[in-house]
């Protein structure tokens, strides 16, 4: 099995997770859905570079390539600004929760009416 | 770039991110001051943003490196007619919203308001100015993050459950932003919108599969943004929970989509791109009909003026959108003048629906019949004035932006199918704000009585506010002649990405190697 297929799966399978759990009616799923997606974007954009094995990210005469940097600074950001706004989420689903008293993405109970 | 010009560019993003820190760090248990600091701060906001269009009315295309790194490789600022138009347009609505805040003591009703405001327009300014495409999305969470904490301002159980699903939708919006991002630069190798435009042109056909693909995922992350049916639904429910004076101020979020799609789609899909020129239009222009037919039929489902308020948001973002979609370059001027028009006519819509709705007690914003209140007649003609502008009816500049746009579309192959969506549905609008206001000013002049007046803060200087962005849009109309003349040079500009291309990639000053 190559490199090549396992990180495919990895992402696929992550993205399958993320978009299931963030259709879910309440938040607590909802929240790891968006962490499984981003997840599964930053494995994304690391693969975006192409998968390199045993090469320095810069530039070096001693060997033979490289592999390219700037996938991985940009992953570095997307991991923080995913970070931060899943602890965001979290923090807002929970206020959220104690004031409305559900914790329904929609605001309303099952088998409540909707207006 | 010259050194003031590039001062002043950086300026519109440090300004705001000094004021903001200042402001958050240092002023937070003094409101007046901090107040006094946000003021300023726009205000000076406006005068760059002035003096950064008359720079870009010249018609060069300004690149600043950032840490002076060469383009391709650092990040570059770019100035030209399009981004000094959306920074002029962004810091005169902060302004606006930032009196009409101060005057009216939305800003006591929570915590870090000012700071927040500053880093909102850190945002905006950025994505306007920015030529890189994953700085775009960097721009576009700054400003969310800001628009996150700017919605929940004043909190209840209302506005948090749009705030949680505001929050949730965006979140999916960013994870396929970067989705996008990662194709293109797997494919091409560069983020930079001015490099990218030069790779894409000259991509093998092998490539323009995953290319296309690319380019139209991002066009739904923009179409998110810019409340394009069926993306629309979260917009209703998060304009409508928030404050006034942050839905005003929310008016220029929805651009912000808009901008994103001109500026791909003329830049990085232009006419260039071969096989993938303007590969967005074909499908943004059905759903922009549809948005403008959703919008206006839904001011009458709208059980409160803010609801109608923010459905008459998403009509006209359809009217800007199918202006845009046709790409052509006599359609892109007379839509670049209805962005002016539409972000200032719905941010006057707003502070107007305010006003009513701090006079009319436990009625709100409701659409219900109640007794008179304070100011009854002077509110009404404000409400007039309002509908008359969102709506798009003579003598204010909706109706010149939209007989513009009749005007630029004519030659397109779809113009019929806009022609009739845009007429009728102004019909509509007028029939849905004309049932509105009759119900709330004229059917309430018969009831007995009146709503006892409360202590309302700013009561006068609120009204001179609104008046003020109505006034705005009366100038739009009057200074039409120059208005349309620097929009229709915009569009010129913006078919013509190779003065773009050239001022970012070419003979960069003292880049290192």
């Amino acid at each position: 099995m190559t490199m090549e297929f396992l990180v495919a799966s990895a992402i696929a399978v992550l993205t399958a997770a993320g978009v299931y759990l963030a259709l879910r009616g309440r938040t607590f799923p909802v929240v790891l859905g968006l962490a499984f997606l981003s997840y599964a974007i930053n494995l994304f954009l690391f693969a975006m570079g192409r998968l390199v094995i045993d090469r320095p990210p810069i530039l070096d005469k001693a060997a033979e390539g490289y592999t390219d940097p700037l996938p991985q600074a940009l992953v570095l950001t997307a991991i923080v600004i995913a970070f931060g706004m899943t602890a965001f989420v979290v923090v807002l689903a929970l206020r959220a929760y104690l004031e409305i008293g559900t914790d329904q993405v929609d605001g309303h109970e099952d088998g409540e009416a909707r207006p | 770039m010259n050194a003031s010009v590039s001062t002043l560019v950086v300026a519109t993003m440090l300004l705001p991110v000094v004021v903001g820190s200042i402001s958050l760090l240092a002023l937070k248990h003094r409101l007046g001051l901090s107040r006094l600091v946000s003021l300023g701060s726009s205000l000076a906001l406006v005068a760059i943003a002035a003096a950064l269009t008359i720079h870009a009315s010249g018609g060069t295309v300004e690149s600043y490196a950032l840490g002076n790194w060469r383009a391709p490789f650092g990040i570059v600022l770019v100035l030209d007619r399009l981004s000094a138009m959306m920074l002029l347009l962004t810091a005169v609505l902060a302004l606006a919203v930032m009196t009409y805040a101060v005057v009216t003591g939305v800003d006591r009703k929570g915590w870090h308001f000012h700071p927040l405001f500053q880093f909102q327009l850190l945002g905006l300014n950025g994505a306007f100015l920015t030529g890189d495409l994953f700085n775009l999305f960097v721009f576009f969470e700054v400003l969310l993050i800001a628009s996150y904490g700017l919605l929940l301002h004043g909190q209840g159980p209302r506005r948090l459950k749009a705030g949680v699903q505001y929050v949730v939708i965006n979140l999916v919006g960013s994870s396929l932003f970067l989705v996008g991002v990662g194709l293109l630069y797997g494919v091409t190798g560069t983020l930079n919108m001015a490099d990218l435009a030069v790779r894409i042109a000259a991509a093998p056909p092998g490539d323009q599969g995953l290319i296309a693909a690319a380019g139209l995922i991002l066009t739904v992350v923009f179409a998110l943004k810019a409340a394009l049916v069926p993306l629309h639904f979260w917009l209703p429910g998060a304009y409508a929970a928030t404050t006034c004076a942050v839905a005003a101020l929310f008016a220029i979020m929805t651009k912000v989509g808009a901008y994103a799609l001109i500026r791909t789609g003329t830049l990085i899909f232009g006419e260039d791109a071969g096989p993938l020129a303007f590969l967005a239009g074909p499908w943004l222009l059905p759903a922009a009909l549809i948005t403008i037919v959703v919008g206006f039929l839904g001011l009458f489902a709208a059980r409160t003026l803010r609801e109608m308020a923010a459905w008459s948001v998403i009509g006209s973002m359809g009217v800007l959108l199918s202006a845009i979609s046709v790409f052509r370059v006599e359609a892109m001027g007379p839509a670049l003048y209805y962005v002016l028009h539409s972000t200032l006519a719905a941010a006057a819509l707003f502070l107007v629906v305010d006003l009513i709705a701090r006079r009319r007690g436990e009625h709100g914003d409701a659409m219900t019949v109640g007794p008179r209140f304070c100011q009854s007649e002077l509110l009404s003609g404000l409400f007039l004035l309002a509908a008359i502008g969102i709506v798009g009816l003579p003598p204010l500049s909706g109706f010149i932006g939209k007989l513009l746009i009749l005007d630029g579309v004519r030659a397109a192959p779809e113009a019929a199918w806009i022609w009739a969506t845009i007429l009728i549905t102004t019909l509509i609008g007028v029939l849905a704000f004309a049932r509105a206001g009759s119900r709330l000013f004229w059917k309430s002049a018969s009831i007995e009585g009146e709503i006892p007046q409360r202590v309302l803060r700013g009561q006068t200087a609120g009204v001179l506010t609104a008046t003020g962005v109505l006034a705005a849009l009366a100038v739009l109309t009057v200074m039409g002649g120059p208005v349309t003349a620097y929009t229709e040079a915009t569009a010129a500009q913006l078919f013509e990405p190779q003065q773009y291309v050239s001022a970012v990639l070419g003979e960069t000053a003292g880049g290192r190697r």
